[in-house]
């Protein structure tokens, strides 16, 4: 489908995003000898490998004891370091909720939680793993800052970025081979969302993964003669409510794409900034409160509704509530 | 700061009590029980122990670091705070008060001098002492982090991620001291969870263990103390069991579970303030 279309963006390589992780920590690390990486029995699955080789001693193998390595890396921000830590984005997460409140989003430190494996496309290991709750409790948390890029170079531009922000991140990418289709010298800016397409008669906001998908939409609705405006909301919390508000006053309608369920998730907070500034209909394109199971990311992202033909759909049903 | 003597810390240790008392007195609500049990050691360790600035600051380097994991005996680390010059004794009057800074369980958010992470929800004092100690290794600051557990809190399981975790990585610039009143809420600790030996299992966890038998006598207090910074950076952490009476000091408090979180009323307060002399002057 996607090589027949006339996309507006368009990739040569497919690479994980976990590994633009691990790339842009070895880089923040060269940057910043404050940087130190913490991991929880899956250095591999996190790309965090080259870090531990060239700074090992800024590197700590905390075993399988997640909840440890939270108030480990609150404890080390205290004289000025600058912790990340790694592990699958359930155990980052709903595993340690508690230790994050308190040791790290309450005393506001400055722990970069650096979640992998997160949504549906972890794939095979089934709904155990496969977190779609994580955002939104992230996001509940004051002080805490909420990340999901959409491919390599926007996760590996993510990691570097936050290591020069003050204040607790979570930082959410994923497992499967994706393609590459922003830019490698990209400056990522946290907060400020990305208007990719221009368009006239639907807003599709879109985060992670879904932003692809959200691009092969753009092409198929434009062949069906819909202008389709596609945002990257990398950035979960603080929300660039100006763009969503501004994008929304031209074309008075909005489908939002994320690998979460929608409640909770980007659909919540697209509909509650809308409700508030600029009442207008919105179709959700994400989880609709279920678990997940054992399947490749393909498959699954058609069986729970998550592709571009259902973004395509999305904005067909909200154009005709405009 | 200069160290006070066996004396002065016991005299400190009295107003100490008198502050604590009067704090959750005033508001009604607090937990007494151990920060009475706990106050010789606060004391020894505030003003004879720790290497520390009450200009505070909170990277706190080439300072000692003191963490308390069982935020609920709040009162006692308030008062030594404000009595060794964090911030001033008339600020204890709006403990637990709405827009105070000394929250009921000890926090940052409202910027309080002294305090470095907020606790309270139990266990994870331990894993961030060890972070704060694994990082002072990192700078090459050779002082030592001090952490505080509640007994009853032993029963959490992140306690021993954080107690084998230390073992592992040799964090022997950490003493960990452990509450040991043999109470917990519901009532005595053999009754609810029995911890049996917690000496045995933390030998073998691989830490370097410290009794410290009258917990409420100052000088034996000072000397576990300084027993267990002795046996810092030799490859091991070092556990501090610090035997103590919950309530210690009122006679109608002492040994029981029963003033683990309840303020005295107008009388109590009286008979008990009665057996503590005010030594540096109330709030």
């Amino acid at each position: 489908m996607e090589k027949t279309l006339d996309l507006k963006f368009n990739y040569t390589e497919k690479k994980d995003t976990r590994s633009g992780f691990g790339d842009g920590l070895l880089e923040a690390g060269r940057k910043n000898p404050n940087v130190v990486g913490l991991c929880a029995d899956l250095i591999g699955s996190l790309k965090m490998g080259a870090f531990q080789k060239e700074f090992p001693e800024r590197f700590f193998q905390v075993g399988i004891a997640e909840a440890n390595m939270m108030g480990i890396a609150a404890g080390m921000t205290i004289n000025g370091k600058i912790p990340f830590t790694g592990t699958f984005a359930n155990f980052s997460t709903g595993r340690v909720y508690d230790q994050i409140r308190q040791s790290i989003a309450y005393s506001g430190k400055n722990v970069k939680i650096c979640a992998s494996h997160a949504g549906l496309t972890l794939g095979e290991d089934g709904a155990t793993h496969q977190i779609l709750e994580d955002l939104g409790m992230m996001k509940m948390l004051p002080h805490m800052t909420v990340i999901n890029p959409c491919d390599y170079n926007q996760t590996k531009a993510a990691t570097i970025a936050i290591a020069e922000y003050e204040g607790p991140v979570y930082l959410r990418f994923g497992r499967p081979s994706w393609p590459i289709f922003t830019d490698a010298a990209q400056k990522f800016e946290i907060g400020k969302a990305w208007k990719m397409i221009e368009g006239t008669d639907v807003t599709i906001f879109a985060t992670g993964h879904l932003v692809w998908e959200a691009v092969v939409a753009e092409a198929i609705l434009r062949s069906e003669g819909i202008s389709a405006e596609v945002i990257n909301i990398h950035t979960i919390k603080p929300l660039d409510e100006e763009a969503i508000l501004d994008s929304v006053a031209k074309t008075g309608c909005a489908v939002t794409a994320e690998e979460h369920q929608y409640n909770g998730g980007l659909g919540d907070s697209v509909s509650q900034t809308l409700a508030r500034h600029n009442p207008a209909p919105v179709e959700y394109v994400g989880v609709d409160d279920s678990f997940g199971e054992s399947g490749t990311p393909t498959e699954l992202l058609e069986k729970y509704g998550l592709n571009a033909a259902n973004i395509v759909a999305a904005a067909k049903k909200v154009l005709a509530r405009k | 700061m200069e160290k006070q003597t066996i004396e002065q810390l016991e005299s400190t240790a009295s107003q100490v009590r008198r502050d604590c008392l009067r704090m959750v007195h005033a508001v009604q609500s607090g937990h007494p029980g151990a920060s009475l049990g706990c106050t010789e050691f606060f004391v020894a360790l505030y003003f004879n122990q720790l290497n520390h600035d009450p200009n505070f600051k909170m990277e706190g380097k080439g300072e000692d670091l003191f963490f308390l994991s069982n935020g609920h005996i709040s009162p006692v680390w308030y008062s030594v705070l404000s009595r060794s010059g964090y911030f001033s004794p008339e600020e204890m009057d709006t403990f637990r008060k709405l827009n105070s800074r000394l929250q009921g369980h000890p926090a940052t958010e409202e910027g309080l001098p002294g305090i470095r992470i907020a606790s309270g929800s139990l266990g994870q004092g331990m894993s961030v002492a060890i972070g704060a100690a694994q990082a002072k290794k990192i700078d090459g600051d050779g002082s030592t982090v001090y952490v505080l557990m509640g007994d009853g809190e032993q029963e959490e399981g992140q306690v021993w991620e954080a107690a084998m975790y230390a073992a592992h990585w040799k964090v022997d610039n950490l003493i960990a001291t452990i509450d040991l009143n043999r109470q917990q809420i519901d009532g005595p600790t053999a009754e609810i969870m029995n911890l049996i030996d917690l000496r045995a299992k933390y030998e073998s966890f691989g830490w370097e263990v410290v009794d410290t038998l009258l917990g409420n006598d100052m000088k034996s207090v000072v000397e576990g103390l300084e027993k267990a910074k002795n046996m810092t950076r030799q490859g091991k952490p070092v556990l501090n069991l610090l035997h103590t009476e919950m309530g210690y000091g009122v006679d109608f408090m002492v040994g029981t579970h029963k003033w683990h979180g309840i303020a005295p009323s107008d009388e109590q307060l009286a008979d008990a303030l009665g057996q503590l002399p005010e030594t540096i002057g109330d709030f």
